[in-house]
């Protein structure tokens, strides 16, 4: 279980404004790549999201390049999921990959504002916030042994070893 | 019931009868990585194994920033040679071939039936050829070399039948557009997009790539076209190895079908900051440009080159823009040069920059500052993607790009037949 708030934001969120381009090549640590999380759409975001928040946004979050940095950056500045309406599907991929957890929940989309302050119980299903408790979709099967694993680095080299 | 061509592909990887909603773990045929190879290099690492599992399926181009524009690239290039050396990965090319996205078809990778998996999110571009190919992260490109294995979910089907002819001035680029600005960014999200009708075989194996392209835009997990006759002579001479052709059935469940009539169509404009706010040529003509970019993985091979070169013949680039070229492979270049489409570019004040992805994603060779707004023939227009959070990029036709460049302002390419 997780506490934090909220940063809010609409359709359509592109790897492009969530970790731009012109970093894309440059090799950086995580809390390095945080300090540019949404640069291009949300300037305050990475001066003060805090370990915890969470965003909720609308349809196609992730939407464009495959740089798995837009899901590293969020990771890296803590934060603790992506609530969304739906997700593009490499980005979907990449964060289960790296074990950041993506939720689809329309209701806590539409319900949910900036600031608001949530409790995540990722065990339980549920957000919560002084606005309801919203029950997210559960995460299809194939991808639960990846996440439990704390990502596909961890869950390969745990069936590397095995063989 | 029967099946379509992705159900069949992944099928026959998985070695059974498989359907849309399914999750397989198979071994793919190719895996494409370009520079951002150093980034997975650094995974793999990670993974406590020496050897990648199967050298030869790995597919490594440099063409993002090419050559190097600073020492960390440089960096990047040199860990990825050594990489390649040590490893032993035959396939690997240098930055003398051109953009990953053109250069695997020319070589011969990209065909049907093949599962080709790649850490771009273009990579659906050899559906073109009746590929399944899709785009992954580093992580898991990284894991993919170490266990030649991936899983993967048998996406539903959204099929769009073509018919009638495009009209002068048209193109497949325009199509794929105004496909976007009707049904939105994720009207294919997780699916397959198959390109079908009465007119798809009348599409070039170029106009094929680029639709195929550009269903990166629209969500797709794959794109593609049947293969037919024109994509075995296309493939003659090229293809490294035999391929099993596949195509759906009749019967095939698709999810949903669309209608598109080429002839009602005219050129496109995706406006700033996404793929899908699209309008027709009527509502932007006449806003002023300062650059203009023609080439990248979308819209840089021979007959894009051509379509520019013939309303720049004659014509000069106006004074108050940068017309960009990048022609999409070296293999491109030269054929540009044989056909005299390079030095009517040239002679119209264009500048030529060598083959790779150029600025279309932000890290050099043509960057904007504040203020400054591109029509390019590249597959993105997100806010900052090409310079400055300020600058502004249209998306279009390289026939609407060169007509652009003439006339120092958004324009109809129609106009300047």
């Amino acid at each position: 279980m997780s506490q934090g708030k909220v940063w809010k934001y609409g359709d359509n969120v592109n790897t492009d404004v969530i970790f731009p381009g012109r970093y894309t090549y440059q090799i950086m640590p995580p809390e390095e790549m945080a300090k540019h999380a949404l640069e291009d759409l949300d300037p305050e975001f990475a001066g003060s999201v805090r370990p915890g928040d969470i965003i909720v946004a609308g349809k196609n979050f992730g939407c464009g390049s495959s740089r798995e940095q837009a899901a590293a950056c969020l990771k890296g500045a803590g934060v603790r999921a992506v609530v969304a309406r739906s997700f593009a599907r490499i980005y979907f991929r990449n964060a289960i990959n790296l074990g950041l957890a993506v939720l689809q929940c329309d209701e806590a989309v539409e319900a949910l504002e900036k600031g608001d302050a949530v409790d995540l119980d990722l065990a339980k299903g549920e957000i919560r916030s002084a606005k309801g408790t919203f029950r997210f979709l559960p995460l299809p099967d194939s991808v639960i042994g990846i996440l439990d694993a704390g990502g596909l680095l961890e869950y390969t080299k745990k069936k590397l070893a095995k063989e | 019931m029967g099946k379509t061509l992705t159900e069949k592909v992944l099928g026959r990887k998985a070695g059974k009868d498989v359907q849309a909603g399914e999750v397989i773990t198979i071994s793919p045929d190719v895996i494409l990585s370009h520079d951002n190879s150093a980034a997975i290099i650094q995974e793999f690492r990670k993974l406590g194994v020496k050897k990648v599992r199967a050298p030869e399926k790995i597919v490594i181009v440099l063409d993002h920033i090419v050559p190097a524009s600073d020492e960390k690239y440089a960096q990047n290039h040199k860990s990825i040679r050594e990489f390649v050396a040590e490893q032993g990965i035959p396939n690997f090319f240098d930055i003398n071939a051109g953009i990953c996205h053109q250069v695997l078809p020319e070589q011969g990778f990209a065909l049907p039936g093949k599962v080709i998996v790649g850490s771009d999110s273009h990579t659906p571009s050899y559906g073109a050829l009746g590929a399944f190919a899709t785009g992954i992260g580093r992580t898991e490109t990284a894991c993919t070399w170490a266990t030649d294995e991936i899983w993967l979910r048998v996406p539903e089907t959204m099929r769009i039948d073509l018919s009638g002819r495009f009209r002068a001035g048209v193109f497949a680029k325009d199509l794929s557009l105004k496909l976007i600005g009707d049904h939105g960014a994720e009207m294919a999200n997780y699916r397959a997009v198959e390109f079908a009708g009465p007119a798809a075989g009348d599409f070039s194996v170029g106009a094929r790539l680029t639709l195929a392209n550009m269903s990166a835009e629209m969500g797709a997990k794959n794109g593609y076209f049947a293969p037919d006759a024109k994509t075995l002579k296309w493939l003659e001479g090229r293809a490294r190895g035999p391929f099993v052709v596949a195509s759906s059935d009749p019967d095939a469940r698709f999810e949903s079908i669309l209608a598109y009539d080429l002839d009602a169509l005219e050129p496109q404009v995706a406006c700033p900051h996404t793929v899908d706010n699209v309008k027709p040529i009527g509502a932007v003509a006449g806003k002023p440009v300062n650059q203009v970019l023609i080439g990248t993985c979308t819209n840089g091979r021979l007959e894009d080159l051509e379509a520019a070169a013939a309303i720049f013949k004659g014509r000069k680039v106006h004074s108050g823009v940068r017309c960009l070229v990048i022609p999409a492979s070296w293999e491109v270049y030269r054929e540009a040069l044989k056909s005299g489409a390079l030095a009517i570019l040239a002679d119209a004040g264009c500048v030529i920059l060598n083959s790779g992805c150029g600025p279309c994603l932000g890290a050099h060779e043509g960057i904007m500052a504040a203020g400054e707004i591109c029509l390019s023939t590249s597959n993105r227009n997100f806010r900052g993607r090409m310079g400055h959070r300020d600058s502004e990029i249209y998306l279009a036709s390289p026939a609407t790009a060169a007509a652009t460049a003439v006339a120092g302002k958004i324009a109809d390419p129609r106009e300047f037949a």
